[in-house]
């Protein structure tokens, strides 16, 4: 029962990857003012020549800022966890 | 571990640190960055690890350095952020750009080779990443070091 219905999921998943995947056309991205006006003007508004670069840090510096915090939260929540009880031989637990 | 493997740690490991500090300080040139360089930095924390046994790392690594690296680091990038704010900029502002001094060089328009000395704080903020996630990694690397079982000699 349980082989059967996986097996029914994964037809149902290959065909609709197989019949809609065709259909997208490769290379062509929608029309948007956001990618035109970064690549016209990021050179001389962020000073970077590496424009992804530019991006992230110049344009998009709060998402930078949130990465980072998001990093040493998860250094604070993995000292948590790794710690040890009582032991106070190993230096390497965290205090 | 062997003393090949030590042999070939202390030959590689020079050439990884210049090699992230290199994708670090390069960030606003070529691919890479903060993020990319601090954590090939970080893998020379684990080619120690992997090469020496735990006594040793505990030795030579500390871990006082590494939890100051990464506070330092975050505090750089927010303390970078907010000195805009004194240049009369938005939070983020770029107060470094055209400037003249410290990587204020203007860039031009189009390809180009490029110059270390331009992109305003860009180099600034990913030096400050490149620091932080080198500590955070290090970190995390010897958080999980501590709490292996037995010894990896």
């Amino acid at each position: 029962m349980k082989n059967a219905l996986r097996a029914v999921i994964l037809v149902v998943c290959a065909a609709a990857f197989l019949l809609a995947g065709p259909g997208l056309s490769f290379g062509e991205p929608a029309y948007t003012d956001m990618d035109d006006y970064m690549l016209l003007h990021g050179q001389e508004e962020t000073g970077s020549n590496n424009i992804v670069t530019g991006v992230v840090f110049d344009y998009r510096g709060f998402d930078t800022l949130g990465e980072a915090t998001v990093l040493f939260t998860v250094v604070l929540g993995a000292g948590l966890v790794f710690r040890r009880l009582g032991k106070k031989e190993d230096e390497y637990e965290y205090e | 571990m062997s003393n090949l493997v030590r042999s070939g740690a202390n030959i590689l490991m020079p050439f990884i640190l210049v090699f992230g500090f290199y994708i670090v300080v390069h960030g606003h040139l070529t691919p890479g960055g903060g993020f990319q360089g601090g954590a090939v930095i970080a893998t020379a924390v684990v080619l120690l690890m992997v090469a020496y046994s735990r006594a040793e790392v505990r030795a030579s690594i500390s871990k006082k350095v590494l939890k100051n690296s990464e506070t330092l680091g975050l505090l750089l990038f927010i303390g970078t952020a907010l000195l805009a704010l004194t240049a009369g900029l938005a939070f983020f502002g770029n107060w470094l750009l055209d400037a003249g001094t410290l990587f204020g060089t203007p860039v031009a328009f189009g390809i180009n080779p490029g110059d270390l000395n331009t992109g305003g704080i860009i180099p600034v903020l990913n030096i400050a990443v490149g620091i932080e996630v080198l500590g955070a990694m290090g970190l995390l690397l010897l958080a999980m070091l501590g709490g292996m079982k037995g010894d990896a000699e």
